[in-house]
């Protein structure tokens, strides 16, 4: 629970369109100790991940019918066709091609027609004036940019609850995979080129998305979060992103401040409204809301938030950031600094 | 070794002292290294494969160990990655083809009725380019420096600026090297089987097992080049500042992509090809019949192997191509699966007809059925864009492609080694062993993958080192990784069946399954000529046939005994109606020498020594022109004069 730390309750879980199946989903669940944070595909929260869905439960029952008449056929060559059994010479041509080429041709084309319907279904992005979220992978984090907004935040992507979303997808160095399993299918993000896909959230809450292309040694810790609101609640958040950040309110803070500015940080984070303007590491603005820490490394409490300044490379090895000198007697005005920062 | 000691009517005791002459090569160790004896680099082949399966399995076994549990240290990232790389690579171009090759070289002459491969010394020289080029990549683990960019390295990751260090140039040099073993191996099956099949074997009498073969060959040949292409560009651009996958400079990282899947998906089908052939093979001696729809077989053959260059874009259905692309794509991808439906259902009618003999090839042949069924369901799956795009680079996909390549390839090739290992060593294995093992490895497999499917589906991706425990996934991991350990000891247990039987076996004949093609007519282990007599072929199961026996028999022919040189039969291409005697090579150390300076030419490259690369170059030249220098032979014997 600690990392998904939930913006607003779950949705309660949409039962009825498995019911034919609640036997066999209930022992698969078990078996996989699925609890209500997995991000399952099979509980889809949104319109593309739902369609997909659909599509995979037709094509479940298909090949169970289909194998359960392959391994009919086997078990009786297994029972009757031992021992004594005569053996007999004959081709049954029209047997092989009727069940091996015939049937499934026309299962085949049933199934390619469905899915090529699903397909122009995903295909259906948004209208050309709806709201545009820019995502540009990083190695191994997500910059996420608001169309006509200044700032910008990290592994964290607002929406507005039940609005089709564009997100446009950009890299700044190599392959990776954009999947939001409960709401979206990927869309691979392509060095030198944007690509686009679009997110559409039933319901409010929190998903998590993660980096599904191999991109090197962090690939593993690449995820993200898309937090689905009520509209007025994204509102404010964009409101926020054009605001400075919230500006120190105690002593500890203010000196917390001071050691960011002045120090290394400023090198490659920024916080709006502050000296710090770099560009390397993500935004730092409202680093004190956010989910985790690197990216879903770690939960982001002051523990984790102190351990990660000081040698982020014992949480994430290989990571951009080095190991940070940081005086033992500054860090936890450091860390009151940035937690502040909502 | 040989259990045909007495002399079988119509050949001369002369004949057989001549062909002994001719054939036999010395035990020594000079003999050991210039060995053309397309058994014994049959024999080479399939060792020094399964000498790779084991490291590339132990490779999945520690990966196994450290996702048993979330968040675990068994392994930093940076030897997770390089781990499962090699894993994959290993996998597909160290032990799955070259498994399958082995199996080729040894049995394809015996098959067709020829005593070599057509060209002994391409097959010696493409084994020693493949042991050479394993070495070179395996050898690069121990320094850290293997290859770490999954088996399919994408760009623009594969690149300097992203990827420095020797890895990726390991990679794409230990590619290229080993494709040069792949190429000419791929060369020699198919020249073999169209010019060396004993007379009457037209092509409606050739074994499934070399159709198999033949058309994965072909496919080889037209695959291969693309990825040598990739792999050359790659190096260009790692050492030579081009800029082919490197957006900065105006290249295009998705150029690898599509040069490497238009490899790399007919390359799924070059891996179980062969292992569907050795399944048509295995058949009739346990179903005590013919397979039933011969020519709907051969058909599905020739028809995957074509349409299997059509749809390599099912592999980038998640880049962003336009979507008109991707349902042409889509409609190929789901029609392959057609060809597979017909041969899965005339083996099942062949089980149903015949009568079932259930030892441990067949065995493994149900596990093939049950397996690569499962897996072809998925694989069709994934020949649908919009389910494509949500679960590929999940665990859904690995579990696909395990269920295909273990159930397509492994099973078949398990199935093979209980087969053939009675031709192949003269000895019987022990059932009870095989037994346990088929059970062993049968339930582990499904242990390990099965779960995949759900994970991958709950939203784990592919290639992740470590994963955190508030996810859905621990129980499924640890099951897999339970059932890992479970398939390594049924795999383990097949080895020891093969060491008990080739140290304890009892003797198994010529003949212990009463098999139907022509490798059952020789001896076990076959004599280095492999036939006395070349045997005129009068049906598609020549050993079940009395024509084609007495044809070796009371009915030799001084044409098909040969005995005065080391001499084999051409026919023709279709009707195989005998051309001429050839003369076949003695053995030579050159292809080894060859495949060693090429061996320092790709070491060279990769460590920048250029100037020795150079020189390799000119002692390669040098040695293939010793090589080919014609020999002076009377025309007659090279059959210019007849």
């Amino acid at each position: 629970m600690e990392t998904t730390a939930q913006t607003s309750s779950r949705p309660a879980r949409r039962q009825r369109r498995f019911r034919p199946v609640l036997p066999l989903l209930s022992v698969l669940l078990l078996l996989a100790g699925c609890s209500g944070e997995s991000p399952s595909a099979l509980n889809p929260q949104g319109a593309g991940a739902a369609r997909v869905n659909g599509l995979w439960w037709l094509l479940f029952w298909i090949s169970v019918a289909v194998f359960a008449e392959v391994m009919a056929l086997l078990a009786w060559a297994l029972v009757f066709r031992r021992g004594g059994a005569r053996v007999r010479h004959g081709q049954p041509v029209r047997f092989v091609t009727v069940a091996g080429a015939g049937l499934p041709f026309i299962i085949l084309v049933a199934v390619y027609g469905v899915g090529l319907r699903d397909l122009a279904a995903l295909g259906a992005g948004p209208g050309r004036d709806a709201l545009t979220v820019e995502v540009i992978g990083h190695q191994w984090w997500w910059e996420v940019r608001y169309a006509g907004r200044s700032g910008a935040t990290a592994n964290e992507i607002h929406i507005p609850v039940g609005e089709r979303v564009k997100v446009r997808l950009r890299t700044n160095d190599v392959l990776h995979s954009f999947w939001v399993p409960q709401l979206m299918p990927k869309t691979d993000l392509i060095s030198g080129e944007t690509r686009e896909t679009w997110l559409e959230a039933r319901q409010a809450g929190s998903y998590r998305g993660q980096c599904a292309e191999y991109c090197g040694t962090q690939h593993a810790h690449m995820a993200f979060l898309v937090v689905a609101q009520p509209r007025a609640d994204f509102d404010a958040f964009l409101d926020r992103l054009d605001a400075p950040a919230r500006a120190p309110q105690t002593d500890a803070e203010r000196r917390g401040q001071q050691t960011f500015v002045q120090g290394t940080c400023a090198a490659c984070h920024s916080i709006r409204g502050t000296g710090a303007q770099g560009r390397v590491g993500p935004d730092l603005s409202n680093v004190g809301s956010r989910w985790s820490i690197g990216a879903g490394a770690v939960p982001n409490d002051a523990g984790h938030l102190g351990g990660w300044i000081a040698n982020s490379q014992t949480v994430k090895p290989g990571n951009a950031m080095p190991p940070q000198p940081v005086d033992a007697a500054r860090l936890p005005d450091l860390i009151a600094y940035l937690r502040s920062l909502e | 070794m040989s259990t045909t000691t007495s002399t079988p009517p119509g050949i001369g005791r002369d004949d057989l002292a001549r062909l002994a002459e001719h054939w036999d090569e010395p035990r020594s160790l000079r003999a050991w290294f210039t060995t053309v004896d397309h058994k014994k680099i049959g024999r080479r082949y399939l060792v020094t494969a399964a000498f790779f399966f084991v490291l590339a399995g132990l490779s999945a076994l520690v990966m196994r160990t450290q996702l048993a549990r979330p968040e675990s240290g068994v392994l930093s990232p940076q030897e997770y990655n390089q781990l499962f790389t090699m894993h994959g690579t290993a996998m597909i171009f160290l032990f799955a083809t070259p498994m399958l090759f082995g199996f080729g070289n040894f049995l394809v002459p015996l098959m067709i009725g020829s005593r070599d491969m057509a060209f002994p010394r391409l097959n010696a020289f493409g084994y020693w380019v493949f042991l050479f080029a394993g070495l070179f990549m395996w050898a690069s683990l121990p320094f850290g420096a293997a290859p770490n960019n999954g088996w399919f390295a994408y760009a623009p990751l594969n690149q300097d600026q992203h990827n420095p260090g020797l890895h990726m140039d390991v990679y794409a040099l230990g590619l290229l090297f080993l494709g040069i073993s792949t190429t000419s191996g791929a060369i020699n099956f198919i020249v073999t089987a169209l010019k060396l099949r004993a007379p009457g074997m037209s092509l409606n009498r050739v074994p499934l097992f070399v159709w198999a073969i033949v058309a994965t060959a072909f496919m080889v040949v037209f695959a291969l080049p693309a990825l040598n292409t990739d792999n050359a560009l790659l190096f260009l651009d790692r050492r030579f500042d081009t800029h082919f996958f490197d957006p900065g400079g105006g290249g295009n990282v998705l150029l690898w992509q599509h040069l490497f899947w238009i490899f790399g998906h007919p390359d799924v089908y070059i891996i179980v090809m062969p292992g569907l052939g050795i399944v048509s093979a295995v058949l009739p001696a346990f179903t005590r019949r013919g397979v039933v729809g011969y020519p709907l077989i051969v058909l599905a053959i020739v028809a995957i192997s074509i349409v299997s260059f059509g749809v390599w874009v099912h592999h980038m259905f998640a880049t962003g191509l336009p979507q008109l692309s991707y349902s042409f794509f889509s409609a190929a991808s789901t029609i392959i699966t057609i060809p597979s439906g017909i041969q899965i259902f005339a083996w099942l009618a062949t089980m149903m007809l015949g009568r079932l003999v259930l030892r441990t090839p067949l065995l493994f042949v149900i596990g093939f059925i049950v397996t690569f069924v499962l897996g072809g369901f998925t694989g069709a799956m994934f020949a649908l864009t919009a389910f494509d795009q949500q679960v590929t680079d999940s665990y859904f996909v690995v579990a696909h492609f395990h269920y295909v390549l273990l159930g397509g390839a492994l099973f078949p090739i398990l199935a093979g080694i209980y087969f053939w290992l009675p031709k192949i060593t003269g000895r019987m294995y022990h059932e009870g062993l095989g037994r346990w093992a088929f059970w062993l490895v049968f339930t582990g497999m499904h242990v390990t993958f099965f779960p995949m499917h759900l994970y991958g589906l709950f939203g784990m991706p592919r290639r992740v080192y470590t994963y955190r425990s508030d996810l859905g996934w621990d129980v499924g991991n640890l099951i897999s990784s339970i059932g890992s350990y479970v398939l390594a000891l049924g795999l383990l247990l097949v080895l020891i069946g093969v060491v008990h039987a080739i140290r304890r076996g009892r003797p198994a004949g010529p003949d212990p399954w009463a098999g139907d093609s022509l490798e059952w007519s020789a001896a076990s282990p076959p004599e280095a000529y492999n036939f006395p007599v070349i045997p005129r072929v009068h049906s598609l199961h020549p050993t079940w046939d009395e024509r084609t026996a007495e044809s070796t028999t009371t009915g030799a022919t001084k044409d098909r005994i040969l005995s005065e040189g080391k001499r084999t039969l051409f026919t023709s291409e279709l009707d195989a109606r005998p051309e001429r005697a050839a003369q076949m090579p003695e053995p030579s150390f050159k292809p080894l020498v060859l495949a060693g300076v090429l061996l320092v030419f790709f070491t060279a490259l990769l460590l920048g020594a250029y100037p020795v690369a150079v020189a390799a170059v000119l002692a390669v030249a040098a040695t293939i022109a010793a090589w080919l220098w014609p020999p002076r032979r009377p025309d007659e014997e090279i059959g210019i004069a007849s």
